[in-house]
Order: C-alpha cells, then structure tokens, then sequence
C-alpha cells in the first residue's frame, strides 16, 4: 500500500461518489418499494434490480482500485479507537457493497422468481429453489440493508467530523474539496 | 481546551466544534428521517402490502406456512399449446405457436388452508408458464366475472369491514363502494358446479400487449373449460365431503387431461380498463391464443406449485401492466405472504401427514 498520498487516486474518488449515490437511492428504493402498494412498487422494483446489478459490478471494480492504490494513511494523531473504527467499517462497508446484491440476487433465485434486469435481459439462478434458503436469504438481505445504512449514517458523520471538527484533511482526502475555511487562526488541520 | 480532547478534536475552537457537531447531527438526522418517511414509518395511513396481508387473516390466526389468501389448492403441472394467433396482439414467445411447461394451481378464495370446499365461493387458478427464452408468464385468474372492488384501497376496506365486529363496518363500506352490491349479486345468483374443471377463469384485470411491431392493446384474458359444466348446489357438493373439488380433480385428470381455452379480449376505446369491477361490454375483439392442458394433479405439501408466486407482474417481455392498479398491489402483498410462508415452511410439512388430499 502507497502510503506517500494524501488523496485518493481519481478512479477510487470517481467509484466513491458515483456508488455513494447508487447506494443511498439503493436503501431508499428498497424501504420505499416495501411501503406500498401503489403502482410505485412495480417501478422501484425494476429499478432495485438492474440497480443492484450495476452496484455489484461496480464494488467488485472498486475492491480491484483499492487493492492497486491503497488508501493515504489516516492522521497519525487520530486516536487509536477512531482509526480502528475506521478500519473496521470499512471492511464492513466493502463487504455490504459485494454482499447486498449477491443476496438479493439469491434470494430471487431461491424464490423461483425470474430475475430481469431489462426486457429481455436475464439473470441466471445463483442458487437452488428453496424455501428455507429463501427465508434466510431474505431475512439477511433486509436486516443487513438497516445495518448498511445505519453503517452509511455514522461514515457521513464520521466523514464531517473530520472536515468540520477535526479538519484532518482526511475528508478531503476523498472530497478534494475542503468545507471548512482556511481562515489563517486554527488552520492546524486543513495542512498536513 | 483539555488534552485528552486536543488529538480527537483537533485545535478547533469550543464554539466552532459545537456548531459544526449540530450540523452533522441535523445532516445525519434528515437523511434517517427522510429514510423513515420513505419506509412509511412516518405515515401510518400509507397502505403498506403488511398491511393487506394482516387484514386477510381470519379470525383464527394467519395460517403459517401457507399462502395468506387462496390458502387451500392443489399442484397441477400440463403444458400451454399456442395456438400462434396471440402472436399479432404480443410479441411474448409464449404466443408463438408450440407447447410450452406449465406449473398451475387449483385454488379456493379464502384465508383458510382447511376449508371445506363447498364454503368458498370463489374459486382460483393460478399458473406459470416458462418459455424456452428463460420467460415466464404468470397469472392468478378467479371464476368470478368482475371483482368486487375497483381499487385496492377498497379492498384493504372490505378485508377490514367484513373482519369487524362492528355492524356498521358493512353497511358503510357498501355506502362507500358502490360497485360492491353487483358482486353480492353474482355471488348469490351464480351457480355452483362440481369441479375445478367446469369453471372458467378471469383475469379481470387488464394488461398492455406489446405486439412486434411495438403496437400496444389493453386486453384482459380468460380460461374457459372445455368440459361442459355440471351445477350443483353448495349443500350437495358438501355432502361429497370437505376435499370434494380436490379429489374430484384427482380422478378427473387420471382419466384424461382437461383443457381449457385461453381467450384474450382487446379493450375498445374508453373501456374501464383500470376497474376490474367492471366487466367490459359484449362484442368485443376476442382471440382464441391456446389452450391450457392439465395433465398432472399433485398435493400440494410436496408439489410443484407449493413454493411458486403466481405473482401476476411477473410477465414476458410484450406484457406490461395498464392502468389498472391491481396488478401491482397484489405484486406486492404476493410477496409480503410469500416471504412470510417461506419463513413458516416448518409449519407446512411437506409430507401430506393424513390432511386427506
């Protein structure tokens, strides 16, 4: 791991945003499609799936660009339970990213449902027909999806903390851009 | 500002940090409470499909493991053969002349996985047909010939009214819903007859046929037997015992497949095509597009149809959904009850334990 940046290389900054987007609408799509009846849930079903399909594919290209740029060093004056609850949920949110399609992408097969993206575009099943596998599939795809965005909520506090609070320069080690002013008197953090 | 303090905070000033902590607070409390507002935590009046599925449930308790509404049925298993003359109304393979897989199920409306045959009014089926492009088309038809309701929040309201203890809850759900005094009619003047085999069944809602060239129709479909119907009263169908149309159907099949036939009926300008409480006029375009061929009957704890959705939103390419809301509601509570049954499948043996069918 290049440990010399203080950046995100431009690919990783590029996945990170576009997927921050995809996976909010994600998590709204998925509690809001379960909330009606209205001919809504048609329409947001069929976005959650090719949604779904799009974000796996784009994990799997982000876990590729993390392993071939690695990540700038945290602070080093980062207390060390901040920096391990870091590390961890990002293992975590790396693991939900990959995880959450796979599962809902079993749990349609379980069920025997055909799994369209398109018309005319098609999943294969990933797994047997099952009723149990199914019971067990949806149950984790849907209690991991609060987890995920319970785990979202505290990496957006986190991530702010660290631009407004902290101004670490670890926020903008993603952002690029920096949300506190350079104002000359408490500029400690905004330089490393 | 006191050490420990200075390596989380930084060298940020007290007023400064007070500040930017309210502000990620109230960043991170919009999006959770905009979060709740999507799920519906926040609008206890949204009609959720929890909601539909809780109102089915009888007096007696939810019926775990089971479907939650057409509760009692048995498996069938046959082939579709196309005629070929759907082809010019959608361009779904399945309209494409040949025979194609069918899992299907004989059902009885009701919440009760345990009642007697002669109690259900209504009766179902439900199908799935798979073509060799991976597609399937599924459908749930009833034999009544419009629904009782014209929107799902009419039917969430009648599952509502006809569980209360109230005795207003009926009069006043008729008041409201003006087209429910038509199916009473139907239901009361309509005669029985003696088999799942003499019954035909309806759509009654409406779908859009895409056609090969992208021309678009609003049609609805029916299956209609081909054996000629045999009526009996509902008190001497009930002499026959409790499983009667299941073991009718057993034997029927064993002595020969029974077919029905798939009629697909165009709408004509400015008809009701988004209330399936209202039946479309005579006269109108209708194509025979092929028959349905029961071959196989199986009990339902280990057969075919047992874990299958006949969740009518899962279509072919060349159907889609119309105006009419149905579809997609009863999309929804098809899943909230599939994913309830398959949570409780140890509460439905698979092995049919003596329950005689």
């Amino acid at each position: 791991m290049r440990t010399d940046r203080t950046h995100f290389a431009g690919p990783q900054r590029l996945l990170h945003w576009l997927m921050a987007a995809c996976i909010l609408a994600m998590l709204f799509i998925g509690v809001g499609m379960l909330s009606t009846v209205r001919p809504t849930y048609l329409t947001l079903v069929s976005i959650h799936k090719p949604l779904g399909a799009a974000i796996l594919i784009l994990a799997l290209i982000r876990l590729v660009t993390r392993l071939r740029y690695g990540a700038p060093p945290l602070p080093a004056d980062l207390p060390a339970p901040m920096a391990l609850a870091a590390k961890l949920s990002h293992y975590v949110l790396y693991l939900l990213m990959i995880a959450m399609p796979l599962l809902g992408w079993g749990m349609l097969s379980a069920a025997a449902y055909p799994v369209v993206l398109f018309d005319g575009v098609h999943l294969p099943a990933i797994v047997p027909q099952s009723d149990q596998l199914h019971a067990v599939l949806w149950a984790a795809h849907r209690l991991l999806a609060f987890a995920l965005f319970a785990l979202i909520l505290m990496h957006i506090a986190a991530a702010l903390f660290h631009a407004l609070v902290r101004r670490d320069g670890v926020f903008e080690s993603m952002a690029t851009v920096s949300l506190a002013k350079r104002d000359g008197t408490d500029g400690a953090g905004a330089q490393r | 500002m006191t050490r420990p303090f200075q390596s989380l905070l930084g060298q940020a000033s007290v007023a400064r940090t007070l500040g930017s902590l309210v502000l990620i607070g109230a960043v991170v409390g919009a999006l959770a409470a905009a979060f709740a507002y999507t799920a519906g935590w926040l609008s206890p009046a949204r009609l959720s499909p929890d909601k539909i599925v809780d109102a089915l449930a009888p007096a007696s308790g939810e019926p775990l493991g089971h479907r939650r509404n057409h509760a009692k049925g048995i498996c069938f298993t046959g082939v579709f053969a196309a005629t070929g003359a759907g082809a010019e109304l959608s361009r779904a393979q399945v309209f494409a002349r040949g025979e194609y897989p069918v899992v299907g199920r004989f059902n009885l409306a009701s919440a009760d996985p345990n009642l007697a045959d002669n109690a259900a009014r209504v009766r179902g089926l439900g199908i799935r047909i798979s073509t060799p492009n991976g597609e399937e088309w599924r459908s749930a038809m009833i034999d009544a010939p419009f629904f009782p309701v014209a929107t799902p929040q009419g039917f969430y309201e009648l599952l509502v009214a006809s569980g209360s203890k109230d005795p207003n809850a009926m009069p006043s759900f008729i008041a409201a819903h003006p087209e429910f005094p038509a199916f009473v009619g139907w239901a009361k003047a309509a005669p029985w007859t003696g088999s799942y085999a003499e019954n035909q069944y309806n759509s009654l809602n409406s779908f859009i046929f895409v056609d090969a060239s992208g021309g678009q129709r609003t049609v609805r479909w029916s299956l209609k037997p081909q054996a000629p119907p045999v009526f009996i009263s509902p008190d001497d169908l009930g002499k026959r015992g409790p499983n009667a149309l299941e073991q009718e159907i057993v034997q029927r099949v064993q002595g020969g497949a029974q077919r029905w036939t798939m009629t697909v009926t165009v709408a004509n300008p400015g008809d009701p095509t988004s209330d399936p409480s209202k039946a479309w006029p005579d006269g109108r375009r209708t194509v025979e597009v092929g028959t349905l061929v029961v071959q196989q009957i199986q009990a339902e704890p280990d057969g075919p149809c047992r874990d299958v959705n006949f969740d009518p939103a899962v279509l072919p390419g060349g159907m889609r959904t119309s105006d009419d809301p149905f579809p997609a509601a009863r999309s929804a509570a098809y899943s909230v009850s599939f994913n309830r049954r398959t949570a409780e499948a140890a509460s439905y043996p698979r092995t049919a334990g003596g329950a005689g069918r």
